[in-house]
């Protein structure tokens, strides 16, 4: 579908078919009280070269971009090739709204359908719908659908899970008498703690939620959760933020996962300003919970030739049929971004995938290595098998002054914990990507190694 | 399914379009042919009330879901659930496909059937609500 702007003379020509003699004249029904009168806030009009020239002033104002960054935290800085935005581009993709009807969108039907065979494979679990707004929305979503399918009301979360993630999740469930948000905390790994989950676990639990990786970095078997969960009935969310991390760990589904949700961003564009990203939700294949899922389902059928071709086979529920009755308020997906992962994860393909994935692990362990053989850093949890984010305590105790420092020489070391909780000022939270070359890594090692907390 | 005016001479009917059948000491609670064509393919009955429940005439027990929208089920008299018709949670194109018999959704032990049998239809009257409601 294309962009098609109106010129003057055409939308003189419409205006003449409707018998009005101007634009304003077609808002007359407006009442004159409550119309904008005078000049909108804005500078005017510049020309090409000198727009061009303010631009890139106003994203040289952006250091950051400038800085060797370990920061991830949910956010991950990968590759993406060239060839991603290029076909991103194709005019047929490239629109403000994604079309959905069969006869002039197989293009984009067919785009979304395989975005959910990816997302399926991805999570190991048979039924994934065609994207949410982002791990924070799939994950109060996740939560919202095991409360209806278990019909019961309590949601059990791990502090591993991203801190975002649970701000969304409690307001999702906040909003309801019969729904409550209860979180605990991670063990001494950073990981999902078994023994505190099953002294908050009882028969009206409808699901337990937790990171795989935890929000820490650190991985933790899934199975005994899952156990865990199902012999009070409840069911186990697993959310993932960082994609990469499947391509060497088992998928959450393989390990008991009833509903695996998390965040497309690493796979699909840059970390941006923390935004936007698109959100994975996979479960089980059973009916009810193909009737229970939000957002909207493409599926391959056969048109009236017997030729294969793609439609909407579950369409968004809330918007036309439910409305009032909603049980979740996602009507749209991230058409353009599912795309864009689709496209990257099909130029990776499964080695690829795997290839980019250990060099994020060697890479990180490299890091780790250098790291605690520097006097005054240490392990950040006990511990745990990770995949490409680390904790890591600093020298001194304090992960803000370690940041502050650090900056000063261009480096954007991680996120300071202490702002996510203050129990962790001292801890750091470090990612490392295929994208760190070894001397990143040794311009960070080196820094750390010079930093007085004195 | 038969036609969308069929009307069954065996059972009462609310204005909401649920029929109520007497059996033995329950009532069968689904909805008329008339109900299912007006909501096309149904894709989900969602039976709210458990099994032991007390309802209430006019209270809902449940929804139903179809392509095209979502509409409440009413309980047509007051009593106690008995039983629900678990066979819908995975088929709930019986609905469509016979909502006079395997379509029930619900069955009541009517508890003031005494009182309230007067306020439903016999066939006849339903069978002239539905045309005085198609003009």
């Amino acid at each position: 579908m294309r962009y098609l702007p109106h010129t003057d003379s055409e939308i003189a020509e419409m205006l003449a078919v409707i018998g009005k003699g101007s634009i304003d004249e077609l808002f007359e029904t407006i009442p004159e009280n409550v119309r904008f009168k005078g000049e909108l806030a804005v500078l005017p009009a510049l020309d090409e070269p000198s727009l061009m020239t303010h631009l890139r002033e106003l994203s040289e104002l952006n250091v950051g971009a400038q800085m060797l960054s370990f920061l991830g935290a949910g956010m991950y800085d990968h590759h993406l090739p060239p060839a991603v935005d290029q076909l991103l581009l194709r005019s047929e993709f490239y629109t403000a709204y994604t079309p959905y009807q069969p006869e002039v969108s197989q293009g984009t039907l067919q785009a979304i359908f395989e975005f959910q065979t990816i997302v399926s494979e991805l999570y190991g679990l048979p039924l994934s719908n065609a994207s949410l707004y982002d791990g924070a929305s799939a994950t109060a979503e996740g939560a919202l659908m095991a409360t209806r399918l278990t019909k019961r009301g309590k949601v059990i979360v791990s502090s591993c899970v991203h801190p975002d993630y649970r701000g969304t999740t409690r307001t999702y469930l906040g909003g309801r008498a019969e729904q409550t948000y209860l979180e605990v905390p991670v063990g001494a790994d950073g990981c999902a703690d078994l023994a505190a989950i099953a002294a908050a676990l009882d028969e009206q639990t409808a699901a337990v939620v937790v990171g795989y990786p935890s929000f820490f970095g650190g991985v933790t078997d899934l199975r005994p959760l899952a156990e865990l969960a199902h012999s009070k009935g409840a069911l186990l969310v697993a959310t993932v933020s960082e994609p990469y991390a499947l391509a060497v760990l088992e998928p959450p589904g393989a390990l008991g996962a009833d509903i695996a949700v998390g965040e497309g961003q690493p796979l699909a564009c840059p970390p941006q300003l923390g935004g936007p990203g698109v959100g994975l939700f996979a479960c089980h294949g059973d009916r009810n919970y193909l009737q229970q899922l939000p957002g909207r389902v493409c599926g391959e059928t056969v048109d009236s030739r017997g030729e294969r071709g793609y439609v909407l086979t579950l369409s968004t529920r809330e918007q036309h049929i439910r409305r009032e009755r909603a049980t979740s308020n996602i009507c749209t997906n991230q058409g353009l971004l599912a795309l864009s992962l689709t496209i990257r994860a099909t130029l990776l393909g499964k080695s690829g995938f795997v290839a980019v994935a250990k060099r994020c692990l060697s890479k990180a362990r490299y890091l780790e290595s250098k790291l605690l053989a520097l006097p005054g850093y240490a392990p950040g949890f006990a511990s745990a098998p990770y995949f490409n984010e680390l904790c890591i305590r600093v020298r001194g105790g304090s992960a803000a002054r370690v940041c502050s420092a650090l900056e000063a020489e261009r480096i954007i070391g991680g996120l300071d914990l202490g702002r996510i909780d203050p129990k962790l000022s001292d801890r750091l939270l470090i990612a490392v990507t295929e994208k760190h070359r070894r001397e990143d890594l040794d311009r960070l090692v080196d820094a750390l190694s010079r930093f007085s907390p004195g | 399914m038969g036609s969308a005016s069929e009307v069954k001479d065996d059972r009462k009917y609310t204005k909401e379009h649920e029929w109520a059948l007497s059996e033995g000491e329950e009532i069968l609670v689904g909805i008329t042919a008339f109900a299912v064509d007006q909501l096309g393919d149904v894709t989900l009955v969602g039976i709210d009330a458990k099994v032991g429940a007390t309802l209430e005439a006019h209270q809902a027990f449940g929804t139903i879901e179809s392509v095209k929208t979502l509409s409440d089920l009413f309980a047509p008299v007051s009593g106690v659930v008995t039983r629900i018709n678990t066979a819908l949670e995975a088929q709930p194109e019986l609905i469509n496909e016979d909502p006079w018999k395997k379509g029930w959704m619900i069955a009541i032990r009517p508890t003031k059937l005494a009182a309230e049998q007067a306020g439903l239809l016999e066939a006849s009257a339903y069978k002239s609500h539905l045309e005085a409601s198609a003009h």
